[in-house]
């Protein structure tokens, strides 16, 4: 055991920033998702398989590719970056927001699709009930498809979060392999491989990875179970 | 509370084009399956539009597509009772039952969650889930849900319809008692002759998008060519009557109404109250002079005011009891036979009565009284 534990400031570095990262990406990517879930479950817009094929393009298109499209348009000269460090002081380039950005877009898909499954499965009657009785769609919305869609919720930042632990190759290509800033824990084993004798350092972050993983993993079910009791469908 | 509508609206190849005004404490709309009536209260709910139309209810313009009015339905404040319940599966029954109260202002609140929960027999239900329930505690809820939204209106989509038939002996009784005990009046959809005869005062007759008929339920229920063919039979008059006495020997009540006397068995209601005697057109026997030597009980003595032949097999004969109108319904041989035509005087036999108790607090009894000795007479024209 204490092998596992005896790491050294720059692999603890590496297992902290991977789950503030992690955290970080879910947790700022769940708006949005829920949004866009609900844009492609019940929106009728022109312009849907459209942004349909947008969110799924990180699933399909190479990671290094995503990475250098981020690296292009959140860069430091890019458009999107320039205007967000000049108004609101906010850097992606280089730094962990910058791989917590990379982590958030490439897990983005499989969020927004755990939630979109669940939103198709609500019971709509169930809304138009709601509103007889006087709530307002809003009220509808807060009182009665948020928690039917809660299960569909938990399993997507479940995926996200893992996917966000395990992304590598957008991220090394949008902010590098920094120690202590943005060399995350895949980005750590990676290192550990390409030098001599490297080989205990990598074991090591790789179990304290499936550790991680499996944590989450059981989390996600107890939770998943917690909520599917009081949720006892008709 | 009067309620006009006033709407059209395409449904694919359907089309519904629905007129009519009602006063009545509970109306049903009635019609086969397919005939509109749930897209009738869909539209008076909030939960259709009319592609034109009108609707007011005690004054209050809901839906008017000519100024272009339309009032979303969580401001109607009328209260649905769906067919299939529909509560929230993640809340106990309590939070259900509180779920309209927590949108409706303090000031529009009327009711009390204790009366409710008392009035619909669901106390020992407040901490479950609704998943666990029954479909008859399933319906009660859903009633006292719509009912402690505190609504202006009531709408009741067929709430027996998915309910066998000891289930809904046990809900009519509440839905009885709602549309005594309240003044909120109750739009009723059914496809049940039975569950509108002992229910509505007041009708609405849909076929095929459109309104055949409205008015008292009294009066529509006579006229059995309304009614679908295989229900034909369950039609016939409907007749409030007030218990005159009892005879404790024989178990027999006395109802009087101006058509006369009628003596049933079983029926334990105090003199005085009024009871709901429906009269079935099947269960009436004609004769053109008193019968003598019959076991029946009730003859009543009355004017035949017209007959109908309808689908060539039966004729209907409308009987005028001193201003209360019974129906007959027996074969078209028979009506020639006795060469019933309008004017006759004749004397109605009634083989047997069907009677709920109308306006009274106590529980209501629901029974079918045949005098020994007469079912050997059914086939009798």
């Amino acid at each position: 055991m204490n092998w596992l534990l005896d790491l050294t400031p720059d692999e603890w570095n590496a297992v902290r920033l991977s789950i503030r990262v992690a955290v970080v990406a879910m947790l700022f990517s769940l708006p949005p998702g829920i949004l866009i879930a609900l844009l492609l479950a019940r929106g009728k817009f022109w312009g849907k398989s459209v942004l349909n094929g947008l969110v799924h393009l990180p699933l399909i298109l190479p990671p290094v590719v995503t990475g250098y499209l981020l690296l292009l348009t959140f860069g430091k000269r890019g458009p999107a970056g320039a205007f967000l460090d000049q108004y609101f002081g906010v850097v992606f380039s280089f730094r962990w927001t910058g791989a917590a950005l990379a982590c958030g877009v490439m897990a983005f898909p499989l969020m927004v699709r755990a939630i979109r499954l669940s939103i198709e499965a609500v019971d709509r009657r169930l809304e138009a009930a709601a509103g007889t009785l006087g709530a307002n769609p809003l009220w509808v919305f807060g009182t009665i498809t948020l928690p039917l869609i809660l299960p569909g919720i938990i399993a997507g930042m479940i995926l996200s979060f893992a996917k966000a632990m395990g992304e590598f190759g957008a991220t090394i290509t949008f902010v590098s392999n920094i120690p202590g800033e943005t060399q995350t824990l895949p980005s750590a084993i990676y290192t550990f491989t390409q030098v001599p004798g490297g080989d205990a350092g990598a074991l090591r972050l790789t179990v304290i990875s499936i550790i991680i993983a499996m944590t989450a993993l059981v989390a996600s079910e107890v939770l998943a179970r917690r909520v599917g009791r009081t949720l006892e469908v008709e | 509370m009067s309620l006009r509508v006033d709407v059209r609206r395409r449904l694919g190849a359907f089309s519904l084009d629905a007129t009519f005004e009602t006063g009545g404490r509970l109306t049903a709309l009635f019609g086969p399956s397919g005939s509109g009536k749930t897209s009738l209260v869909n539209l008076i709910g909030g939960l259709l539009r009319p592609d034109e139309g009108r609707i007011v209810a005690d004054g209050r313009v809901l839906v008017d597509t000519a100024s272009r009015k339309y009032v979303p339905k969580h401001k109607r404040r009328i209260g649905y009772v769906f067919q299939d319940a529909r509560l929230f599966p993640h809340m106990t029954v309590g939070q259900n039952l509180h779920y309209g109260r927590f949108f409706t202002p303090a000031s529009e609140r009327y009711g009390d969650i204790d009366g409710v929960v008392d009035l619909l027999g669901i106390g020992h239900l407040l901490d479950r889930k609704p998943g666990l329930l029954s479909g008859g505690e399933k319906q009660r809820v859903a009633i006292g849900r719509a009912l402690l939204a505190s609504p202006r209106l009531i709408l009741m989509d067929e709430p027996l319809a998915s309910l066998d038939d000891r289930r809904k002996a046990e809900i009519m009784p509440y839905i009885e008692r709602l549309r005594d005990e309240t003044k909120i009046p109750i739009v009723y959809v059914s496809h049940s002759v039975a569950e509108v005869a002992r229910l509505a005062t007041d009708m609405v007759v849909l076929d095929q998008g459109k309104v055949a008929a409205a008015g008292p339920t009294s009066e529509l229920l006579q006229r059995l060519d309304l009614l679908p063919a295989e229900e034909r039979g369950e039609g016939g008059a409907v007749l409030e009557m007030r218990v005159a006495g009892c005879n404790q020997a024989f178990g027999m009540s006395t109802l009087v109404s101006p058509a006369g006397e009628i003596h049933i068995v079983g029926l334990d209601a105090e003199p005085g109250s009024t009871v709901r005697v429906r009269i079935r057109a099947r269960d009436v026997i004609v004769a053109t002079e008193r019968p003598h030597g019959l076991s029946a009980l009730n003859i009543l003595p009355g004017r035949i005011i017209g007959v109908s032949a309808g689908n060539g097999l039966f004729a209907d004969v409308l009987i005028d009891c001193n201003g209360e109108v019974i129906t007959a319904r027996i074969t078209r041989q028979s009506a020639e036979m006795l060469c019933l035509t309008r004017g006759l005087d004749i004397f109605a036999v009634i083989k047997s009565v069907t009677f709920d108790q109308a306006n009274t607090t106590r529980g209501t009894t629901d029974g079918t009284m045949r005098p020994e000795g007469t079912t050997g007479m059914e086939k009798v024209g």
